[in-house]
């Protein structure tokens, strides 16, 4: 079965990168499309492709125009590397509803909740005139979808989470913001896995490592994974950080 | 044997032409600033273009041999003096053992490279030898140089092995040079190529125009991630609310401040400011040459002369190799 995607529409991004739109807004049907293409492109990636980039509902694509010429057949003197790229590109769009869908995993995120770990917790239980253990169930009861990772290594972009938490940036951002740390900003949550500055308000923090260069793939979580926060104890965290070691 | 770092100077680091096929997972590109003088210090020892270099910045580096050893230096002039004399550049260069190469003030550009025949021995991570430095990974021990720290290198091929003894031979006297200037501009003025960005249209009309008629000068906030510019201030025609997505290097972002940020080597792999024009592939390593306070004009052309332009340059690289080939195996 073909269909056609009138709302794809192709955009370039440079010489080098053009970006895919395959709808607007955020929305889980959409990310499915920016996922399908995206499998279709790493399975049968074109001549002269290097990398995509899922995002929320488009996907950003990384070519060589030098070596897609290169491929190229002598009596297609005329083209571009940018004509060729679309006509690849607009091949797999037809695709995607055939392609199968991804089974989503479910990875759990354990979270040691509140004081110096979650400095910012009674502040938004206060902004929502709630408990810190309302805030808690809440935040864990919610199942989150990663959309795309940006930002910083394994940085997940997530939505889903219960709008009854959903709070402003802090004011003033922090110099530093501890790995492992879990935020709220505005409708979103997210973990930062690196040492940054930052403006989320931080409810907890995670023993897990979000990026680790040495493994394949070099992230905990990836685009189209689903993502539950579970509630850990003090002990429960150490104990995590010594098998690390 | 190997060369140890007397002086790590401004911000010495290793890094090759990137590290790519992690942006999905968040993991930036990094890689040279300027990848034409890298491509042409690999290619001049002998190695694959793609092998890891230091990007030396502005001044203060200073490197001491030990051993005979094959290198390139390229890139911005920064007055490279081997022993105290003017080193050569942009050719291959026969170092001797105890001698002290030493990067003293930018006269011309802002970043030079130094390839050592062989390559540099460090682990690639996720496919790269590039230093990833808010991360800590790559490079040597996923950080810049330091005083002390012992380099040390890969085999050297038949190329790199020709090219050795040749220029030992004949004394180090090497009567050819890589002419650089259709490949890469060092001036501190420069006009730079720019496609329109996927937001172009978003912008007001007064916007449009001015991007391409006034000038912009670096401030001092450009580094390895991006420069950000200092000029005429540039609006959207109505707000609206841009979602992550991918940018690339030489995408111009602009913040809702106006001021624009053109995105360089460190870029985040995403980004949500509305990009008003895109600095053309050929184009990027000049940029990389820029120092704070310098000039550009951007200068409006289209999708297809910018595809035009980079085969151009490939055309030059590929011309290097061939010759560098021909005088290593043949002469």
């Amino acid at each position: 079965m073909t269909h056609c995607f009138p709302e794809a529409i192709i955009k370039p991004l440079g010489d080098s990168a053009l970006i895919v739109q395959l709808g607007e807004g955020i929305s889980p049907s959409i990310h499915q499309k920016v996922q399908a293409l995206s499998m279709l492109l790493n399975t049968y990636p074109f001549d002269g492709f290097v990398e995509s980039v899922p995002a929320f509902n488009n996907i950003t694509i990384h070519y060589d125009p030098v070596l897609v010429l290169n491929h190229l057949a002598n009596n297609q003197p005329s083209l571009t590397s940018f004509q060729i790229v679309c006509s690849n590109v607009n091949e797999l769009i037809q695709h995607i509803d055939d392609s199968q869908k991804l089974e989503a995993r479910l990875v759990e995120i354990p979270v040691l909740y509140g004081g110096e770990y979650g400095p910012d917790l009674d502040d938004v239980a206060s902004y929502h005139n709630i408990s810190p253990e309302e805030v808690i169930r809440i935040h864990t009861q919610s199942e989150c979808l990663v959309y795309m990772l940006g930002f910083a290594p394994g940085f997940p972009f997530m939505g889903g989470m219960d709008e009854r938490i959903a709070t402003p940036r802090r004011e003033t951002p922090r110099l530093s913001i501890t790995p492992g740390s879990v935020g709220i900003a505005g409708k979103q949550t997210g973990v930062y896995p690196l040492e940054t500055p930052g403006g989320w308000q931080i409810i907890g923090r995670t023993p897990l490592d979000l990026f680790r260069p040495d493994l394949s793939p070099p992230t905990l979580l990836q685009a189209g994974d689903k993502i539950k926060f579970v509630q850990i104890s003090p002990e429960e965290y150490h104990t995590y950080k010594e098998k690390k070691r | 044997m190997t060369v140890k770092v007397l002086n790590q100077g401004l911000l010495t680091s290793i890094q090759d032409l990137g590290r790519y096929g992690s942006q999905k997972y968040g993991v930036i590109v990094s890689g040279a600033m300027d990848k034409y003088s890298l491509r042409v210090a690999n290619l001049l020892v002998g190695n694959k273009e793609n092998e890891g270099a230091l990007e030396i910045t502005l001044l203060g580096t200073s490197l001491q041999f030990e051993k005979d050893m094959l290198i390139a230096i390229t890139g911005g002039d920064l007055l490279a003096s081997i022993d105290g004399e003017k080193a050569p550049t942009w050719r291959p260069v026969l170092v001797r053992k105890g001698s002290v190469l030493q990067f003293k003030s930018p006269l011309k550009g802002c970043r030079a490279y130094v390839a050592f025949a062989g390559g540099i021995a460090v682990p690639e991570v996720m496919g790269s030898k590039s230093t990833y430095l808010r991360a800590g990974i790559g490079g040597f021990k996923g950080r810049a140089l330091q005083k002390e720290d012992v380099l040390e290198f890969g085999e050297m091929n038949r190329l790199s092995t020709s090219l050795f003894h040749q220029l030992n031979k004949r004394n180090n006297d090497f009567t050819w040079a890589v002419n650089y200037d259709a490949l890469i501009n060092l001036q501190q003025t420069q006009t730079i190529r720019v496609i329109r960005g996927t937001e172009f249209d978003r912008f007001d009309e007064k916007s449009k125009r001015t991007l391409f008629n006034e000038p912009y000068t670096l401030t001092t906030q450009a580094d390895r991630m991006g420069y950000r510019m200092e000029g005429p201030p540039l609006s959207l025609a109505t707000e609206f609310e841009l979602l992550s997505e991918g940018v690339t290097h030489g995408t111009i972002q602009v913040p809702p401040n106006g001021q624009p940020i053109i995105l360089m080597a460190d870029r985040q792999t995403t980004g949500g400011y509305p990009k008003i024009g895109q600095v053309i592939t050929a184009d990027l390593p000049s940029i990389g040459q820029l120092q704070p306070t310098a000039n550009i004009h951007f200068k409006e052309i289209s999708h297809k002369e910018a595809e035009r332009e980079l085969l151009k340059k490939e055309q030059i690289i590929n011309e290097i190799k061939i010759g560098v080939r021909f005088k290593g195996l043949y002469l």
